[in-house]
């Protein structure tokens, strides 16, 4: 484990359990703002059947010093319940979901399709000169599949940011 | 069946107050608190006190909560009533004040419609609070006013807005009693025991020790303060405390070194900068205390107790983290050292402590007055006069101060030995928060001494309190240091900007004699030394509030000073010392 005067910048992913009420996603983006901290992916969603918890997922970078900071930041707003530093707690999966619209001629259009089956995108959406495909995945196999699609007739993404939790029986 | 409601929702808003020990709002009615102002008006339990702007309100709830450990209380009205209230919020926030405010907002209907005084207020106050509630529903006003107590004043204290529509507080609402816990809220008091036997075994072993302490201590109650004495005497360890710590220990005792940081004495930060072991308490490493953080004390380990997580690992990396309530942890070390065989190098505490004497000697907080007869006042002569005069006649004293060079002669020439007994702004550095905190201190404790030292400056960002003083009969005393200049400012733009003097010069000062009489006050003045001490003596024994107008030197600056971007032995000393310190980097020009 890096010590607290390491230097070096690390890119940590933090889930966050808060009480789903009015202005908590405000309080943690302006914590991060208030105090120039990065947001690189940021994910909210309520997590159990009443709709009483949210779970935020956060993917954040800095020294140690300061992801520590950020972890105590967080943990001191009061509607949080819970802080979990993914990165340093163990092994996770990580997984984003993007659909990326793709206006293309007539031969792009049968590379597109090749090289969304290799990546397992699913085609949502066709028309004769367009297609949308949704794709899964961590962050970089996305930013691969964005990537090929640049010469192929990229147009437009949506992302959703990740949603991340622990490997095995470790919960948060 | 719910049984029938028959409380208004401003009826039960007071309700929760009582219940939760409220006896005085500070406050300022408008539109939207009306039902409030009406509720207040039919009973008897809770005294409200009129203010002359919101902004004080708040000041004054946190010289009250400041001066007994309990939480302020501050009603006021939408719009620029919430918006006048958010400085004293964010100074409540930075200097962990206990508070709970009270805003008025149009009905729940209109939220958004940009109404007749709407604000923003939740918006506005997120990061001016440590936490803020909307009340949407009759049913959630009593528990969100029981938790808003909470959160003000557990863990690390702090300022709560708790913004109420119109509608909410007009129709019935139903009651619920405190509770004791919050659902997601439950701030560390208890010390990890692994952390404090660590933190012991580093202590028993240290050579050159300092215990570094803070308001976090004071905020912990007296019996915190209590124990970092004991602690301090059975260890034979030094001590200095931050502006916002001074009073949790005697400031007469002779292991005491004084302020530290900025305009800390000499023998304070020299002993910070050489220490081996720094056991920090209740004190968060913020910039005024360290200086040059890369020069900041590099040959020790460091222990740091804080309630906050957040405080700790923040600006300095330490050696031993323990988050805990500071009297919790200061119990368990102090058991850890008594139970403790591990040998003590008392070779080297004695000569740490001579060094320290060396150091001592250097007197860095001296100053020549002239005492001829026409001999202009010095402004720390006054202080010091102030302090020997109103120790003599053995009242309850409790000082505020505003901001400026007057504030930090308070700090080094008034000497405290109790907590609660010191209120200044010190993590934002609120002009204009002295006057209104003292009218909270004084309703707090009607009988004791209650001074304002202030700056010409100061006092008239909140001048219109002498109305508040007049109505409620608070004799506080008003002590301004009157060397007609915004002084601090006017101290960095000689030692920084060249001598220019751009825009710090007070002029068309008010007659400050006149002013207090206007106000139905007491006014008085002093314009040479020898009527210093006839002008304190007639302030102390007059029975109403007074202005008293000291005419001080105008061209004094506050030493020591460690100035921006400088290592804590890089100090510049007065003109009564050799010239000494490194002067300011091109860096630290650009710090504040
Ligand atoms: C509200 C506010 N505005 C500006 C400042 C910046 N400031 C710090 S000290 C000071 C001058 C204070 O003058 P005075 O009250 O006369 O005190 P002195 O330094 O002369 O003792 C100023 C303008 C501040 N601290 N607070
Ligand atoms: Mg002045």
């Amino acid at each position: 484990m890096p010590g607290i005067s390491d230097t070096t910048q690390r890119s940590a992913t933090i889930s966050v359990l808060v009480d789903n009420e009015a202005g908590v996603l405000a309080r943690v983006i302006g914590l991060f703002s208030g105090r120039g901290y990065n947001i690189d992916s940021l994910t909210v969603a309520p997590v159990d059947d009443a709709g009483r918890r949210s779970r935020i997922n956060i993917v954040t970078s800095g020294t140690s010093m300061v992801i520590e900071q950020i972890k105590a930041q967080l943990d001191r707003l009061v509607p949080v319940h819970r802080v979990a530093d993914l990165t340093m707690d163990g092994p996770h999966v990580a997984r984003e979901l993007a659909l990326v619209k793709v206006i293309c001629t007539a031969e792009q259009r049968v590379e597109a399709l090749q090289i969304g089956t290799s990546f397992r995108a699913r085609v949502v959406d066709t028309t004769l000169g367009s297609f949308v495909f949704e794709l899964t995945g961590a962050t970089e196999k996305i930013d691969a599949f964005i990537e090929l699609m640049r010469n192929l007739g990229l147009a437009e993404v949506s992302r959703s940011g990740i949603a991340a939790l622990a490997r095995g029986t470790r919960v948060i | 069946m719910a049984a029938e409601l028959t409380q208004s929702g401003a009826e039960i808003l007071l309700r929760a107050l009582k219940d939760q020990g409220v006896e005085v709002i500070f406050g300022y009615p408008g539109g939207a608190v009306l039902p409030i102002y009406d509720a207040l008006f039919q009973q008897n339990s809770i005294r409200h006190i009129l203010v002359r702007h919101e902004q004080a309100a708040v000041h004054a709830a946190e010289g009250y909560a400041r001066s007994t450990g309990r939480t302020g209380c501050v009603l006021v009205t939408s719009g620029p009533g919430a918006t006048n209230a958010v400085t004293g919020l964010v100074d409540a926030l930075m200097d962990s004040i206990p508070i709970v405010c009270l805003t008025g907002q149009v009905p729940t209907h209109l939220i958004g419609n940009d109404a007749f005084q709407e604000a923003d207020t939740t918006g506005i106050t997120r990061p001016a609070t440590k936490h803020n509630y909307l009340v949407k529903r009759p049913e959630d006003l009593a528990r969100v006013v029981h938790e808003a107590f909470y959160v003000a004043s557990h863990g690390r204290p702090g300022p709560v807005v708790i913004d109420l529509p119109k509608d909410i507080v007009i129709n019935k609402a139903p009651y619920t009693e405190p509770t004791v816990q919050h659902p997601s809220y439950r701030p560390r008091t208890e010390p990890d025991a692994d952390q404090i036997a660590k933190a012991v075994a580093l202590l028993r072993g240290a050579k050159r020790p300092v215990i570094y302490a803070g308001g976090g201590v004071i905020n912990a109650g007296p019996e915190a303060s209590a124990l970092l004495t004991e602690f301090a005497r059975t260890t034979g360890f030094p001590i200095t405390n931050t502006l916002m710590g001074l009073g949790s220990y005697p400031a007469s005792d002779p292991q005491f070194l004084g302020m530290l940081g900025m305009h800390g004495t000499y023998e304070a930060n020299l002993v910070m900068h050489g220490c081996d072991v720094m056991l920090a308490i209740g004190a968060r490493f913020d910039d005024r205390i360290t200086g040059r953080l890369d020069a900041f004390s590099q040959g020790s380990q460091k222990i740091h107790i804080d309630i906050d997580g957040s405080s700790i690992n923040k600006n300095v990396a330490v050696d031993i983290p323990i988050v805990a309530d500071a009297g919790k942890a200061l119990a368990a070390l102090l058991a850890g050292w008594k139970a403790s065989d591990a040998p003590v190098d008392k070779p080297a505490l004695a000569a740490w402590w001579r060094q320290i004497d060396v150091w001592r000697e250097k007197k860095s907080l001296k100053f020549t007055q002239d005492m001829k007869r026409g001999g202009i006042i010095k402004p720390q002569y006054a202080i010091q006069r102030l302090y020997e005069i109103t120790r003599a006649r053995k009242q309850e004293v409790f000082i505020t101060t505003e901001v400026g060079q007057h504030q930090m002669w308070a700090a080094q020439h008034f000497n405290f030995e109790k907590p609660n007994r010191w209120m200044t702004s010190g993590g934002l550095g609120t002009m204009g928060y002295g006057l209104p905190a003292a009218m909270g201190v004084q309703l707090a404790h009607p009988d004791a001494l209650v001074i304002d030292i202030a700056g010409e400056a100061s006092i008239q960002m909140n001048i219109q309190e002498m109305g508040t003083l007049a109505q409620y009969r608070l004799p506080v005393k008003i002590f301004i240091l009157n060397n007609q200049y915004m002084g601090m400012v006017r101290q960095w733009q000689e030692l920084l900007h060249g001598s220019r003097y751009s825009e710090t010069y007070s002029n068309a000062l008010p007659d400050f004699v006149k002013l207090a009489e206007s106000y139905h006050a007491t006014g008085m003045r002093a314009q040479s030394v020898d009527e210093l001490d006839a002008v304190i003596h007639a302030m102390l024994d007059c029975p109403t509030a007074v202005i008293a107008d000291i005419a001080v030197d105008q061209a004094e600056n506050c030493f020591p000073m460690i100035p921006s971007g400088a290592a804590h032995n890089e100090m510049l000393l007065g003109p009564e010392h050799e010239a000494s310190g490194a002067g300011i980097t091109d860096a630290g020009l650009a710090l504040v």
